[in-house]
């Protein structure tokens, strides 16, 4: 493919479900450049029917072995499946390396599978910038089910929910103090709980375990509908239809309930306030140190304040933004 | 945010052990790359979908079993096929010095063998890269 093509040739491609396209636009979406803007809005527009299914849990808990199970399943079915697997970046270089795929190897050259792995670039919450456009991008390629498999960090994981119609939360048993690592603020943004790696005898403690927590800590965060546990074991292939299943019945429930529109809505407005922190944050960088700079002398003679310097350090931020 | 250079290294065929392309991958993330690894015996044409769809700017391909002479040339057509003969493809492994030059005058654009050193990898990479331009 010819190097540096603009992003608004690649639109039409990309909806015709052009592999390189594709893939070259997710290059664009992940790089985040001004110049693939338009293009990124445009497929903003032409996406929406995607079925968009987080997959997160602690590092080593099996949820790329399960993605690559899952597709095996929905293929079956008759479906297109976009994969976007995020692995952490190092601190130290900013480089990673990106693991994901080694569970995929079988499913992922399949024609209707799309498979993306991702960096985090340091960003905490699982996902990558440009995590949520390489999703819109698979969309409006046609993929009707798109898997975004976050960063194993355990706790805290909220950012899918920015992303996911659907989230499954994986547990493993026999990783650390199991059930304890699942930090309250996960248990309750799963929609699906899966039990992973049902094959070892320790996995029906880990599911009793998640039922007895699931029934104290969710009615108390004023959950209605019960969230299904199911145990799975991709080693010997058991649970996976059953997962498939729970995670299409949890869109059936959504559309069904008119929650659909709501969760979507929220979606949007989620992304929307990130994009705008995000923003905030590069015109911040970028303006620091010449700001300060004209700040110095006045706090070294101790005539200007912390609070006031900063004050004077952010006025303005934005306001060369052009929407 | 500048883009990181994206490389695939993997492993064809039956070569039984990958800690060779580990280390790679290792010494290619620490020069601040994106490395994505596929696992041991893939096809050539796992390799190259791979490729395609993690639109790499490298593919790294190890060869250690002799059967260099037939993957390489494999993997040149199987990208042209799939509209990406822009992937940058580099060998690595153990192969007789007229073999090298065969498979460059061939479309692989460098050759690493065995005992090359880290530092020179990252330089070659980071050489091809700005060679060809944007992406
Ligand atoms: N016994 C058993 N092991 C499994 C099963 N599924 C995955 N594993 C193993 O668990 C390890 C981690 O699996 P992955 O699928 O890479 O887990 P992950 O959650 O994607 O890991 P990260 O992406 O690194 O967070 C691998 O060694 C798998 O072989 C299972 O069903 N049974
Ligand atoms: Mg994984």
């Amino acid at each position: 493919m010819q190097g540096g093509l603009p992003s608004l040739e690649l639109v039409e491609r990309v909806c015709s479900g052009e592999r390189r396209a594709v893939a070259r636009m997710l290059s664009r979406a992940e790089a985040g450049g001004e110049e693939a803007r338009e293009a990124l809005d445009l497929l903003y527009r032409r996406a929406g029917r995607a079925h968009v299914v987080g997959m997160t849990g602690v590092p080593g808990s099996g949820k790329s072995t399960l993605v690559a199970k899952l597709i095996a399943a929905a293929l079956a079915a008759g479906r297109r499946i976009g994969v976007v697997a995020i692995d952490p970046s190092s601190p130290f270089s900013g480089g990673a390396i990106l693991g994901d795929r080694i569970r995929m190897g079988e499913v992922s050259g399949h024609p209707a599978v799309f498979v993306r792995s991702m960096a985090s670039r340091g960003a905490l919450g699982g996902l990558a910038p440009g995590t949520l456009e390489a999703v819109d991008v698979l969309d409006a390629a046609g993929y009707d089910m798109v898997f975004v498999e976050t960063v194993g960090v355990g706790q805290d994981e909220v950012d899918v929910v920015r992303a996911a119609h659907t989230t499954v939360v994986v547990s493993a048993p026999g990783l650390g103090d199991d059930i304890q690592a699942i930090k309250a603020g996960i248990l309750e943004i799963a929609d699906v709980h899966v039990v992973s790696k049902g094959d070892k005898p320790e996995a029906d403690r880990t599911v009793t375990d998640l039922k007895a927590m699931l029934g104290l800590a969710l009615p108390a965060a004023g959950l209605k509908r019960p969230v299904p546990v199911i145990k799975t074991s991709s080693a010997r292939g058991e649970g996976i239809g059953e997962l498939l299943a729970a995670i299409d019945a949890h869109r059936d429930h959504l559309v069904a309930s008119g929650e659909y529109q709501g969760r979507r809505q929220a979606i949007r407005e989620r992304r929307t306030l990130k994009a705008a922190e995000q923003i905030l944050h590069e015109e911040f960088e970028r303006h620091r140190q010449g700001r300060m700079a004209d700040l110095v002398a006045e706090l070294a003679a101790g005539t200007l304040s912390p609070q006031t310097a900063a004050r004077r350090l952010v006025a303005r931020i934005g306001t060369e933004i052009v929407p | 945010m500048a883009e990181a250079i994206r490389v695939i290294v993997a492993k064809v065929g039956l070569d039984g052990h990958d800690r060779g392309v580990k280390i790679v991958a290792r010494t290619l993330r620490d020069a601040g790359m994106d490395v994505i690894y596929t696992g041991l015996h893939r096809t050539p044409e796992e390799v190259v979908e791979a490729a395609v769809q993690e639109d790499v700017d490298v593919l790294g391909v190890s060869i250690l079993s002799g059967a260099h002479m037939t993957v390489f040339p494999r993997l040149l057509k199987l990208l042209a096929e799939r509209d990406a003969e822009d992937v940058i493809v580099v060998g690595g492994g153990v192969m007789p010095e007229g073999d090298v030059a065969q498979l460059k005058a061939l479309g692989v654009k460098e050759v690493l063998l065995q005992d090359t050193p880290p530092e020179a990898i990252v330089a070659t990479i980071r050489r091809l890269v700005a060679e060809r331009g944007p992406k």
